[in-house]
Formats: C-alpha cells, structure tokens, sequence
C-alpha cells in the first residue's frame, strides 16, 4: 500500500488539545493515557510518590500496568496497556546513551510484564511533547495511528486502511507524511511494527528515527516479549511524535555546567580509548563475535557447543567490513560512543524485497550470534539479511534465532520432518530454510506459524501432535518463563545460569552477564560471591532502564585507570557519573548506595507484579539442563575431558571405566544441585523467602511497604 | 607452580605474563592483570617473568550486551 492511498483513507476519529509546558528538572510532571477502543485522552499527573518510587523509565511503565490489569488479564484483552517511557535523563544530549525509551506490556510469551528497551527518539520526544509515558489502552476496530503532536499540543487518533506494511518502507512513509519538509524529518519519531507481529507472538516494536547523513530512515528495536504482537493486536498501525526541535536544555537541568563537564570528559575518554578496546564505533556490540568463540561462550547449534570451526568466516572483522565506516552512528543526539552500525546499499537476495537495496542497522552480537552460529550459519551476508527480515517484518530477532535453532534440533533429531514442516528441511546451516520460515511469519502461513508461537508453545505442540518426549524437549528448548533465551552458552558459568534464571521477565542477559567474572576471572568463587554479583549488577543494570540511560557507555569502554582502582569490573568512575548526571538533572542528592535502591524498589515491585499474574515463584525461576550442562552425548564427549575433570575435582569421582551416560548422569544431579544452592543463596541475598516471594520486611527496609504489594505477600507467604 | 585467578596452575619456572596470555588463550582486548596484587602494564607483559608461587589475575573486563 502506498502513502498516497493511506493518505486518501485517513480518517480523523478524535483530536485531543493540551497546553504544551516546559519540562523541570527531567521531568513533565503528566503521562498521557489514550485508549484506542473508546477514543478517550486523557492526562493524568505524575505525583512525587510515582517519582519516589518508580524514578521513570521501566518503573513507570510497570506502576501504570498494574493499575490498568487485573490477576485474570491476559495480554490479548483490552485492558493489557503498551507504556512507554524515556526516564528523567532521557533525552539530554551532553552524556553518550541517554535517548532510551523501555516499554511494558503484559506478554503474549510469558504472560507477565514484559520490559523492553530501545534506542531512536521516541522517548525524549514524547517528554518534549510534554509526557513523561504513554499508556496505549483497549483495542481498536479498525487500524488507527496516533499521532502526538508536541508543535501544536494537539493527540489525534486517526483511522487508516487495514493492511499491514513492513517497517523500513511505513517508518520512512511516515516520516515523510507528518514532516513538514526535509529539515523537519528529524523531529519525528514513529514506532510500528511488520507484517509478522500480526501472525507470531514474538512481534516487537521498531523505533524510527531519522538519519540526516544516509537521508533515511533507521531502526532500533524494543525487542523482547512481543510488544509489537499486543501492538497489532490492538490494531495500532502506528504512534507517531513530532517536536519543535532538540536542544541541549530540554530537560532543564539545575546544574547543566557539571553535565557539561561530565560529557566532555566521557567523550574524551571514548574518543582516545574505543579503539583500542572494544571498537564500538567501528563495529558496535558485535566485537565480541570471536572473542566469545574463544572462550567457548558463542552459541552454536541450539546452544550444544560454544565454538566453531567457522566463526572466523562470522567474526567482527568481516562484519566490519561491511558496514559503513566512519559515520558517527548514534542512535540520539550527543551520543559519542555510536555502535548503531548500518551495512548500507545490501542487495537482498530473497523474498518481496529481492534485489532491492536496503540499509541494515546492524548487526549486533545477539544476531550474528542467534541467526548464525546458533543456526550453524556461517554465511555473514545470510546473517544480515535475516537480520533486515526480523527488522521490517517486526520480529524479535533473539527469539526467532532461538526458536528457529530449537526447531532445528528437533528437525535432526526426527521430532520434526518434511510433512510436518510443510518441506522445510530444517538442518541446522540450511539458510533457505530459515528464510522460507522467516517470510512464512511475515506470510502467516504454513510452519513458521507454528513456530511463531514460541518454544513453550511449541513444545506442548509437538508433545501432543507429535508424541515428543517432553523431557528431552524440556531439556533442549530454551526458553525459561515463556521467553527465549539470549545468546550465550551459560553451561559453564553458574552465576550466568543465575543470570539468566532469577530474574524478573525471562533468561535475557540485560539484567546480569557474569560468565567472565565466573568462569574466566573465577572472582566470585562461592555461593554468597555468586549471589552478591546476583544482587549488585541487576539492580545496577536495572537502573539505566529507570531514568533512560543506555547501558553499553558503561562497561563497553572504561577510563585508562580503571584498572588501579579497587573494583574494575564496576567501572567506579562511570558509576559516579551516572550519580552525577542524575543529581544534575533532577536536583536529587543521590549516591552509588542509593542508586542500587531505587533499582531495588521497581526490582521487587515487578517480582510481586509477576507472582500477583501467577508466575515468579522458584518453580519459575529453573532454567532448562541445555542452559547447564550437556543434554546429549555428543555434547559431553566433545568437552570430555573438562567434565571428567570437573566429576573428579568437585565430587571424588572416578570417570574411568564409565560409560559416558553414567557420567552425564553424575554430572547432572550435581549441576541442578549447584542451581539450587545458588537459588537458596541469590533469594536470601535479595530479601526473599525460599519460594522467591519478596518478604514485608524488605519492601518496608526499602520503603516500598505499599498495600498493594503487601496483599500479594500475605497470599503468598 | 603457580596461582592463576585463584586456581593452581602448573607452568614453566620464569614464563613472561605475554606467554602465559598466549599459552592461555586470552585474548580479550581488556585484561587486568595482576602480579601479586601489583598492576602489569601491557607495555611490560613480555619483559615481567612469573615465578612458581606467584599469584597471578587476569581479569577480564567484561559484563557484556
């Protein structure tokens, strides 16, 4: 469908006026609710508890969720909201990372809140429009846009023609229609999804924004949990903002002097230090392709092995070379750190866009992890045209790797065959299969439904249709609480088994990645060790979701003397940055402690948001034995001798004249034990019971002894 | 014999920290290491010997994605 005839159909249903007003001190001081079924808009103030207690960010996204639902609803009724929200840093340009937007929705995988978070510039735009969130609510008959206009103080709902579109061309289309001339196209922000999100439940929502130097437009992506398939279901086609302009003041800090001073200093740091250390602005997240092959970490073939003979053909370098070099790649303003990479000009080779030049953002780690060597793919242009697929037709690209690598190991292990894939061959490193299944999503067709549901789904699927041995799919899906694993090998790193276990919306590494303090470092030896690093880093890393800061300026570069200061892995001095720049901001007079609490008060108020929905207790919190150990002879006789050593070191075992299914069965017991002590070790630390439930006495230590939350303890308890 | 972060390793008697990065595989590009609690520069890898009994932390500087 194109512009000119969406343009035609539109329809206004409701335009809503509101008086535009300065932001203070980070933040508007008044989210904005628009309800998609009736057509009601309305503004509601934020009051100082909100801002004491859920800070911005991901704390506002899950304090509005919980009044909009109830224990019975399901992502698919009306009353499930989309709320999105930058933070009261969001949106500032002196220091790098600081245009994040996190979204939350309660999830069509997991069933629970789901937070997601996304670069662009829709989060500051919507504070400079004159709201800290955006609740998203009900469901519309028809497909509406929302469009925010932040010049004039005018919300519209507007009716558009039922058809989905795919991203790089509606993002682009949309930035064309609302702006009001080439200059104007980078005041607007967009997001949508594509035609997959409609047909899946891995659907995500794309961030559009505006690239003045490729004169295009790019993506970033809030990924997880498919927001962009409650989006669709909605029939939400699309929100879009439009402000005046950036400037360097729009938040009205008290102390725009120390931001200043801070950001220069950190722009210096990335300036004389990114290439010698992890090169984002050459290649992003991506760097450690190889690196993590080395160390045995890179997932290949559904998580079975941690290196590959052929990640050199995959590694950094080739990606490097690929996308476009020496453009200052920010996804906001001011963001010197720059790893938003794009391959630009690539040819695409199959499905509706053949040969059609494209610009592709990326890739990152995850996707060359997930969509190549978890695929047993090999082949980098392969890897970033799957990449550009999940990004225009809107599907979660770490969920459809995984998804696509455990169906894959069904496929080779007689589970699946031809008939029951529709013809799909789905060995693992059969490209034409993982692109026949990817436009079969977009399609809504055939297998790539199926596998669209997701593995939880899939799984009881194929027990039932398929009489699959539920253990051994138990064992080889990863998927833990409805959510698709991310891509590392965590099976020889307990806290990163943690890291990937205990926390709030499924085994994404956003909230913990200790695999090198662990394994490698061996810094954290014992089960308390464990647990400390279980605590600090969530809660740090919860932070940045708060108040809208990135996270890779934090630890994807470190000054040149951090190594003499007593916790290097903490990176100190970017730590008190982030104080800094939050007091600058704000007016508050926080310190590191205090950080961690803010974190902690949104921490276990998404913990008691997940057990009030049915789910976050222990038995929630197991991870799949793949996540662990080896499932598979093939898998411990390929690591032989580190398993049998481990058999002799931690339990006295003799390996010798064993069978290898006498020894993996040894291994095993003592593996999910090991989970179990770090489970015993991670909720005493956190202030929990045994069965994961946050104790009344820890959310009064923390201040957060709310009633609602207290009734949930009491039934719990 | 010699300590590294905090395992037993056996090694050669007078081995520089730039082999036993090498015999080891680390290739990160951001490692602290450590020499009996004292920074090693990178500058002096090859010209810092390790002894048995020597503690020795290569700490990798990573917490990823």
């Amino acid at each position: 469908m194109n512009m000119e005839k969406i343009n035609l159909a539109r329809k206004l249903i409701k335009e809503y006026h509101y008086d535009l007003k300065a932001i203070d001190k980070g933040y508007t001081g008044r989210t904005l609710y628009v309800n998609v079924g009736s057509h009601d808009i309305k503004e509601k103030s934020v009051t100082q508890l909100i801002k004491d207690k859920f800070i911005g960010g991901k704390g506002f996204g899950l304090y509005y969720l919980w009044q909009a639902v109830t224990e019975s609803t399901r992502w698919n009724d009306p009353e499930n909201e989309i709320v999105i929200s930058s933070g009261p840093v969001g949106g500032i340009t002196q220091y790098p990372g600081s245009g994040k937007s996190l979204v939350v929705t309660l999830s069509p995988l997991t069933d629970m809140p789901m937070d997601s978070n996304a670069g662009g510039y829709f989060g500051p735009y919507l504070k400079f429009s004159g709201f800290d969130a955006l609740e998203l609510q009900g469901k519309a008959d028809k497909d509406v846009i929302i469009f925010i206009n932040g010049v004039k103080g005018t919300i519209s709902i507007e009716e558009v023609p039922n058809e989905d579109i795919d991203t790089h061309i509606f993002g682009e289309q949309l930035t064309e229609l609302y702006a009001d001339n080439e200059e104007d196209k980078r005041n607007i922000a967009v997001i949508s999804t594509g035609t997959a999100a409609r047909h899946t439940n891995i659907g995500l929502l794309n961030f559009t924004f505006y690239d003045v130097r490729r004169k295009g437009t790019r993506l970033k992506q809030a990924g997880r949990g498919g927001i962009g398939t409650v989006f669709r279901d909605k029939h939400i086609k699309a929100v879009v903002i439009k402000v005046a302009g950036v400037k360097g003041n729009e938040n009205h800090p008290v102390d725009k002097l120390t931001l200043n001073k801070i950001g220069i200093k950190m722009h210096k740091e990335i300036h004389d230090l990114d290439n010698s250390q992890n090169r984002m602005r050459q290649i992003g997240t991506a760097n450690i392709i190889e690196v993590m092959d080395q160390y045995d970490l890179l997932p290949t073939h559904n998580y079975k092995f941690g290196a590959h003979k052929d990640t050199y053909k995959i590694s950094s370098r080739v990606f490097t070379a690929k996308v476009t070099q020496n453009s200052p790649d920010g996804c906001w303003f001011g963001c010197s750190l720059a790893c938003a990479k794009a391959a630009d000009h690539f040819e695409l080779k199959t499905g509706p866009y053949k040969g059609e030049k494209v610009s592709i953002d990326g890739p990152e780690y995850e996707n060359a992890a997930g969509l190549g060597s978890n695929l047993g793919i090999f082949d980098p242009d392969a890897i970033l045209e799957l990449n550009f697929y999940c990004d225009t037709y809107g599907l979660d690209t770490i969920s459809f790797a995984t998804m696509t690598a455990f169906v894959m190991e069904c496929y080779e292990n007689g589970i699946l065959n031809k008939e029951r894939t529709g013809g799909l061959e789905l060995t693992f490193g059969n490209i034409e299969a993982a692109f026949e299944l990817i436009h079969q999503m977009s399609r809504g067709e055939g297998f790539g439904k199926i596998v669209g549901m997701g593995i939880r789904k899939m799984k009881e699927y194929f027990v039932k249709e398929y009489g699959a041995d539920p253990k051994f799919l138990s064992d080889i899906g990863m998927e833990q609480k409805g959510l698709e694993f991310s891509e590392y090998l965590p099976k020889e790193s307990l806290a990163q088994q943690g890291g990937y276990g205990l926390t709030n919306k499924g085994p994404q590494h956003d909230e913990a990645w200790l695999i090198f303090m662990d394994m490698v470092n061996n810094q954290i030896p014992t089960f308390e060790d464990k647990a400390e690093a279980l605590h600090y880093y969530p809660m740090f890393r919860t932070w940045f979701g708060l108040v809208g800061f990135c996270k890779l300026p934090w630890n994807d570069i470190a000054p040149a003397n951090n190594k003499f200061t007593d916790e290097p892995a903490k990176i100190p001095e970017h730590v008190q940055n982030y104080v800094d720049v939050y007091n600058a901001v704000t007016g508050m007079s926080i310190d590191k402690h205090e950080l961690i609490r803010q974190s902690e008060r949104v921490y276990n108020f998404q913990r008691l948001f997940n057990i009030r929905m049915g789910y976050g207790k222990r038995i929630h919190d197991k991870i799949p034995y793949r996540a662990m150990g080896p499932v598979t002879m093939e898998e411990y006789e390929s690591r032989q001798e580190r398993y049998d050593r481990q058999l002799v070191e931690h339990l006295g075992y003799d390996p010798a004249n064993k069978t290898t299914e006498e020894k993996m069965k040894v291994l095993r017991e003592y593996r999910l034990d090991q989970y179990e002590k770090l489970t015993d070790a991670v909720y005493k630390r956190r202030g929990w019971t045994m069965d994961g439930v946050p104790t009344a006495e820890k959310l009064q230590e923390l201040g957060m002894d709310l009633p609602e939350l207290l009734e949930v303890v009491k039934k719990h308890v | 014999m010699i300590k590294l972060n905090n395992r037993d390793y056996e090694c050669q008697d007078g081995i520089t920290v730039e082999e036993l990065m090498k015999l080891n595989n680390f290739t990160y590009a951001r490692i602290i290491v450590y020499l009996n609690g004292e920074v090693v520069l990178p500058e002096n890898y090859a010209s810092t010997t390790i002894h048995h009994g020597d503690d020795v932390k290569a700490i990798h500087l990573m917490a990823g994605g």
